[in-house]
């Protein structure tokens, strides 16, 4: 389990000289603990003290660093098995793969559809992370003249070949890219694993369904020197994705509960084998594609190559990204009060809606796109959403009433008519009574308002 | 023997040696021979690190399986006219440590009007049964492999049509003809109306152990449980992320005369993308809290895994979303497959094509791990088309 604040306390200097910028070494503890200040930061430590509490601050899972400079992502680095015990670290990065066959044209457009793959949530545009380059042709030539058509990319890249001469050649062009190796196989071993050690790059080792012979396997590479290892223990689907499951929940709680360091390495996972000798239809294929990428996103890939480019399969494996990875300890609530929206006057109208930070931002959302001007009335519902709030009784007629009177809004518009969210239509009477307002229930939706306001008013 | 020999045989033999200490003892030598010893010294630590990782012995592959003082209640659903089906009873919380003994199960949702409102690619599928809850019902089981059917009498509503708790009876009397799965029987949502509805339903169906859902803090769970104990069926205790109201609630309705074999818990789902991470906080929470041994939730847990079509992913029409006939039903599907990766047992749920990727991944919970032929996935690099 994590570290403690006294944990790491213990081996601080205990001078408070503040240097850090903390007041104290025990509130510099407590940030450590958290995660939200770096060991480097304390100026008063020696090497040796220095390398201790590295050690002891080391994730459970080793965070892996894959690319360079600004194109560089992390994954792993993870600390708990469930997120609610403290947060999850680094979002699971998605890779979408192209082959060393295609058509140059056919492989640019498909580059450039990964990179310009992105979707909007909440104020946070969710993009992909990396691409991984497929050795589908078996030749060595044709993949490092492909992985050099990649250099140029915004994003980091997987290397995939089992044949050591392949990645050899491909390394040579783009190797100083710390691109991740995929990978190290029984069978290819030595050689692949000192391309790693020659090239310093992360390496995945793969050793499907077999966990046994993946701890031998990663245990020899932590002898060969090599620390930035990812595992691939197989992706089965269909009837096997319940071994498929077992395995990648068996290495992480190694990983994280028995800190088994054969095991505590980042989790790769592909969805994309769905795709392996299927002859579904395509939309089936990618339906099941994303099926696949959220059974693993929930437990507990760390990386997922897909092959599916469709932004509707695409969007729920973002959107579920975010879900897991927001921090659970960070209220998920915005400020209470009143929002302003558009040109405004006298008469111009009122909206309610609840500080649930997901419901907020989808609604100021929707005003702005919709160039509507009104005011917006946020309760605090303590973070809730309108129909969960509404059930555990944070909205109601009192607590509207109040909001009113705290904004003072009564001052800024003289209409008393407020348009409340279609779902929180059995409060309606009860908000009239308290606020000795008009309420109208508006849709339930707040794409439809800035049409709405338009119509009514 | 030479010193310099003297000091190579040293460095052989006591591979441990730090490199500190020897600088210390053969101070000039060093500055002599630097060069040579410079590289026995490399040579000697070379070594030294090989066997140090030969040392550094590995230990046994153990599988990580951990021993659990609590169990999950198995409830049955079913009896009479039915084929019963099986939720819970689960004694660890993974596979590969125990496989559950029972699969998660589907039930479909049919209402007693026809649902104008409901998304186009479901209406898709019933929208010539929508005018009869047993042809709905019925099309559902047939058609769609329906383990149990949800009947939701939201005509009861007072704000919808009003209609009496009898007339509800009656539209549960229908399904129980059509169709020989059990049954979830949901009301409208009306706090003062529900039990009274629920009442008459749970009379209606005596006998045949239906889930009356649900039991919740805002209405008269009193007269729910006394239906429930009344006529043998199971209640749905009903909490809003919650762990403590799920817990005092249950308790409540344990003390109407309920056991934990007639409690499945809601603990609410909110749909992917709307704080789809509470209810996977919350469904976690309790179902470790039930394994390691609080009797106030060792109950099965269901999903209302509809509720992922009210999400505007899955219903509003966006062309650079791509068509809602895919993204409704993966809205679904995720949603529902992500309850069930953290316990839930049963789902009510909406599109057929979700219903059938979520039992397909559900079904294997209750294999023996590595009892299942693995597909051959070795050469994906070359193999895989496209
Ligand atoms: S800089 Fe180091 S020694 Fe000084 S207060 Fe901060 S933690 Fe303590």
């Amino acid at each position: 389990m994590s570290v403690t604040a006294m944990d790491i306390y213990r081996l601080l200097p205990k001078t408070n000289c503040a240097k850090c910028g903390e007041a104290s070494c025990m509130a510099f503890a407590t940030k450590l603990s958290e995660k939200e200040t770096d060991l480097e930061l304390c100026t008063e430590l020696a090497a040796n003290e220095m390398q201790a509490l590295e050690n002891l601050l080391a994730p459970a899972v080793r965070e892996v660093i894959i690319g360079k400079g600004d194109k560089a992502i992390a994954i792993g680095g993870d600390e708990v098995l469930y997120r609610y015990e403290l947060t999850y670290y680094n979002p699971t990065a998605l890779v979408i793969d192209v082959n060393d066959e295609m058509e140059a044209a056919e492989f640019e457009e498909r580059v450039k559809t990964i990179e310009n793959t992105e979707f909007e949530r909440t104020g946070e545009l969710l993009t992909l992370d990396a691409i991984a380059l497929r050795n589908k042709s078996g030749d060595a030539d044709k993949f490092a003249a492909a992985a050099s058509k990649l250099k140029e990319s915004k994003y980091p890249l997987v290397l995939c070949s089992l044949d050591p001469l392949a990645m050899k050649k491909a390394l040579e062009v783009v190797g100083d890219e710390n691109p991740l190796i995929y990978g190290v196989t029984e069978n290819n071993f030595e050689d692949m694993a000192d391309l790693a050690v020659e090239y310093q790059c992360p390496v995945t080792l793969f050793v499907p369904g077999d966990l046994e012979k993946m701890k031998e396997l990663s245990h020899a590479l932590r002898a060969k020197g090599l620390k930035d290892i990812v595992l691939d223990p197989g992706t089965f689907v269909g009837d096997a994705i319940g071994d498929t499951l077992d395995n990648f929940v068996m290495i992480k709680r190694l990983a994280i509960e028995e800190r088994d360091e054969d095991f505590r390495f980042p989790i790769l996972g592909i969805p994309a084998l769905l795709r392996l000798n299927n002859d579904e239809d395509e939309v089936t294929k990618s339906i099941k594609e994303a099926t696949i990428a959220a059974t693993l996103l929930n437990k507990y890939a760390d990386i997922l190559i897909l092959n599916g480019t469709e932004i509707w399969e695409i969007i729920p494996v973002l959107t579920l990204r975010q879900s897991l990875y927001t921090d659970p300890r960070k209220p998920q609530a915005v400020d209470a009060g009143l929002y302003e929206f558009g040109e405004l006057d006298e008469n111009s109208p009122v909206l309610l809606t609840t500080n649930f930070a997901l419901t907020y931002y989808t609604v100021e959302g929707d005003l702005k796109s919709g160039k509507a001007s009104t005011y917006l009335l946020v309760l605090d519902t303590v973070g809730r959403a309108v129909d969960v709030s509404l059930a555990g009784g944070q909205l109601n007629g009192k607590a509207v009433a109040d909001l009113i009177k705290e904004t003072g809004i009564e001052d800024k518009v003289k209409t008393r008519k407020m348009i409340i969210p279609g779902l929180a239509a059995p409060v309606s009477g009860e908000i009239e009574d308290d606020s000795g307002w008009e309420v109208v229930v508006g849709p339930r939706d707040s794409s439809a308002v800035p049409d709405y306001l338009t119509k009514e008013l | 023997m030479d010193k310099m020999t003297q000091l190579l045989k040293l460095l052989e033999n006591t591979k441990s040696i730090e490199i500190n200490e020897f600088r210390m003892d053969f101070d000039e030598l060093e500055l002599h021979l630097m060069p040579a010893i410079q590289q026995a010294v490399q040579k000697a630590v070379t070594t030294e690190k090989a066997i140090a990782t030969e040392i550094m012995a590995m230990e046994e592959f153990k599988p990580p399986i951990q021993d659990y003082p609590g169990k999950v209640a198995e409830v049955q659903l079913g009896k009479g006219s039915r084929t019963p089906v099986y939720l819970g009873g689960q004694q660890a919380l993974y596979r590969f440590e125990e496989p559950q003994p029972n699969p998660p199960v589907v039930t479909f949702d049919v209402f007693d009007i026809p649902m104008p409102g409901l998304p186009r690619p479901i209406r898709e599928h019933f929208s010539d049964v929508m005018e009869s809850p047993g042809e709905w019902a019925k099309k559902a089981v047939k058609e769609f492999g329906a383990n149990m059917v949800t009947m939701h009498l939201i005509g009861t509503g007072p704000k919808v049509m009003d209609k009496t708790p009898r007339e509800g009876a009656q539209a549960v009397e229908e399904v129980l003809q059509a169709v020989d799965v059990p049954l979830v029987i949901g009301a409208s949502g009306d706090p003062v109306k529900d039990p009274l509805v629920l009442e008459a339903a749970a009379e209606a169906a005596q006998g045949e152990r239906c889930l009356l859902a649900s039991a919740n803090l805002d209405l008269d769970y009193r007269k729910v449980a006394k239906a429930a104990v009344d006529n043998d069926h199971a209640v749905l205790s009903w909490s809003i992320t919650d762990v403590n109201m799920q817990k005092t609630l249950n308790r409540y309705l344990l003390k109407e005369g309920l056991t934990h074999n007639d409690i499945v818990m809601d603990p609410t789902t909110c749909a992917l993308g709307y704080g789809i991470e509470f209810s996977i906080d919350i469904m976690t929470r309790t179902r470790l809290a039930a394994l390691k041994g609080d009797t106030d939730l060792q109950m099965p847990m269901s999903s209302g895994t509809t509720n992922a079509w009210g999400s505007r992913e899955a219903w509003m029409k966006k062309e650079e979303w791509g068509p809602t006939d895919y993204r409704g039903p993966i809205w679904e599907i995720v949603t529902g497959l992500t309850m069930m990766l953290n316990g839930v047992d049963i789902f009510m749920m909406l599109h057929p094509t979700s219903v059938k990727l979520l039992r397909e991944i559900g079904d294997t919970f209750v294999k023996d791990y590595m009892t299942t032929e693995l597909p051959e996935i070795s050469d994906w690099i070359t193999q895989l088309e496209g």
